[in-house]
């Protein structure tokens, strides 16, 4: 059993320039370890502050998103083609990556805002 | 800031020069464009706003494009309306409408967003553009680029309104239906930008694009004589538009063009593709997304972009999001239509209704100044209305026959209870 996983140009400055990769994972979490095993530089890149994979990135199988399909119940079949594909503008991020995010801004890690722009905010944000 | 503005990762913060690129490649996050304002605030003034162009390029100094730039085409700065039979309609006293069914040159607003991203693929020396479009973004990226001489690629789901698609190819755009619904055609775009070296406007170049929308928030707060709405109510489909309206008056503030104050920001939807309003009624921060079925098709996105970053623009105003059904979608362009003689498609008869409804479960105050922003023309989705109106026979053309016409019309409506129309 083995699935193609595609990979995004934003990945590539921590793959050596890989663009794909193929996975005999059986399902999601599986094949995040196994691209963190190839990639070791793409770990800290990959996963946020709490060890979470960051939900910018989302996963697609053949055409479908994979949280329709289960997300990380779903098994993958053979010959299953992964996109890997970061949001373009946004995505869906849980509430305790927002409590991160605000622990970082408070840490000096994060200077600018979203809405403004500024360095720092200037609109109370 | 080196530039008068650059790209800026909205999660790390990490800094970018001006490139066409839309991910940060450290924590994958998305590239927002931060303006220099502290160098604008030494030559941007209501005079020298008012001095400008009768175009969305009157605010250039506060758009990311280059400064020997010559943009071509006069979008924006479209009619801000009083509406006051909708108004009485609806239970409202201080409504406007933002009118962006009038938007130059293809009458909605994505030619603002077009124009500014159209202007960097100029600048970052593409030859070839695109987009992946649920339509209207499709006409306005065909018909700049065609003034601009791009070859042009326009992805769109196949199930588009046929006039959206008709508007599309009229400029000669090469125009690709994609058997998926736009999610779908969105991911393709993302991986057809990452392997050809093409200017997509909403994807590897949608920082720039973002920032045209803009222009609608600096429009609404000059024509309201330099002041800012109690309220907005936004359609929402990516979830940009919101944000970056939010974004315009945040920086009229604090170049000290307007006096700052509390706005709330409203959010619009079709039930049928409602990711971003439920998340806003659930009090949830992430998006779950969902399939669209919706006759709103320009709003249909199932996994809204900047779905987050709206939630959080309403919730931290204050605000509120609502969604609305396909029948009340179709009674509310009528109604905008019966009222205050503007046609509008799909999504402004989403946020006619939505306005309605946030009116009538108080949420809104009928006195505060509240502005609708409408984007789109009805034009485009004339097929929502198939069979709302009755053909009449055709009238013989002498008087007595109109007169018997009149007749006939007058016992119709006596048929109609207390004189009240009722749909």
């Amino acid at each position: 059993m083995s699935v193609r996983v595609l990979l995004p140009n934003a990945f590539q400055k921590h793959t050596n320039g890989a663009k794909e990769i193929t996975s005999s994972a059986g399902n999601l979490p599986a094949l995040i370890t196994e691209i963190e095993t190839t990639f070791p530089d793409l770990k800290t890149h990959l996963r946020d502050e709490s060890g979470q994979v960051r939900k910018f990135i989302n996963f697609y199988v053949n055409e479908e998103d994979i949280r329709f399909l289960g997300n990380e119940k779903y098994a993958f079949q053979d010959g299953d083609e992964v996109l890997v594909i970061p949001s373009i503008a946004g995505g869906a991020f849980s509430a305790g990556e927002v409590a991160l995010r605000g622990a970082d801004q408070q840490r000096g890690q994060c200077h600018c805002c979203s809405y403004c722009g500024q360095e720092p905010c200037c609109c109370g944000d | 800031m080196a530039a008068a503005y650059e790209l800026r990762c909205r999660e790390c913060g990490k800094r970018y020069d001006n490139a066409p690129l839309s991910i940060c490649d450290e924590c994958f996050s998305p590239l927002e464009v931060a303006v220099d304002l502290d160098a604008a605030r030494k030559t941007v003034t209501r005079a020298s706003i008012a001095a400008g162009p009768t175009s969305m390029w009157r605010y250039q100094a506060l758009l990311p494009v280059p400064d020997d730039s010559t943009p071509q085409t006069p979008a924006g700065w479209t009619p801000l309306l009083r509406a006051p039979r909708l108004a009485e309609r609806i239970g409202a006293t201080n409504l406007w409408i933002k009118n962006d069914a009038v938007c130059l040159p293809t009458l909605s607003f994505k030619d603002r967003v077009v124009a500014v991203a159209l202007e960097n693929a100029r600048r970052f020396g593409f030859d070839t553009v695109g987009c992946s479009s649920t339509g209207n973004l499709a006409n306005a990226v065909a018909a700049q680029a065609a003034r601009l001489g791009f070859k042009t690629y326009i992805l769109v789901p196949a199930d588009l309104e046929p006039a959206k698609i008709l508007n599309t190819q009229v400029y000669g755009a090469t125009l690709v239906r994609i058997d998926g619904n736009y999610d779908h055609v969105n991911r393709l775009c993302s991986q057809i930008a990452d392997r050809y070296n093409w200017g997509f406007v909403n994807v590897n170049l949608r920082p720039y694009y973002a920032e045209g929308s803009k222009t609608v928030g600096f429009e609404i707060a000059e024509q309201l004589g330099w002041r800012l709405p109690d309220n907005v109510v936004v359609p929402m489909a990516g979830g940009s538009l919101i944000t970056k309206i939010r974004k315009a008056f945040k920086e009229l503030v604090a170049l000290g063009l307007v006096e700052d104050k509390p706005v709330r920001f409203f959010g619009a939807q079709a039930t049928g593709c409602s990711p971003i309003s439920t998340a806003v009624k659930n009090g949830a921060d992430a998006i779950e997304p969902q399939r669209p079925r919706t006759i709103a098709r320009s709003l249909a996105i199932g996994n809204p972009a900047d779905g987050v970053y709206a939630t959080r623009a309403i919730r931290d105003s204050g605000g509120w999001a609502e969604d609305v059904s396909d029948v009340e979608i179709v009674s509310a362009i009528q109604e905008l239509a019966e009222t205050e003689g503007i046609f509008t498609e799909t999504a402004g008869g989403v946020t006619t209704a939505v306005t309605a409804r946030l009116y009538a479960h108080e949420r809104i105050h009928p006195d505060e100044l509240t502005v609708a922003c409408i984007t789109g023309n009805g034009l485009k989705t004339t097929d929502v209305l198939q069979g709302a109106y009755e053909q009449h026979a055709a009238v013989r053309p002498r008087l007595s026959d109109f007169e018997q016409y009149l007749a006939e019309r007058s016992e119709e409506n006596d048929l109609v209870v207390g004189g009240a129309y009722v749909r």
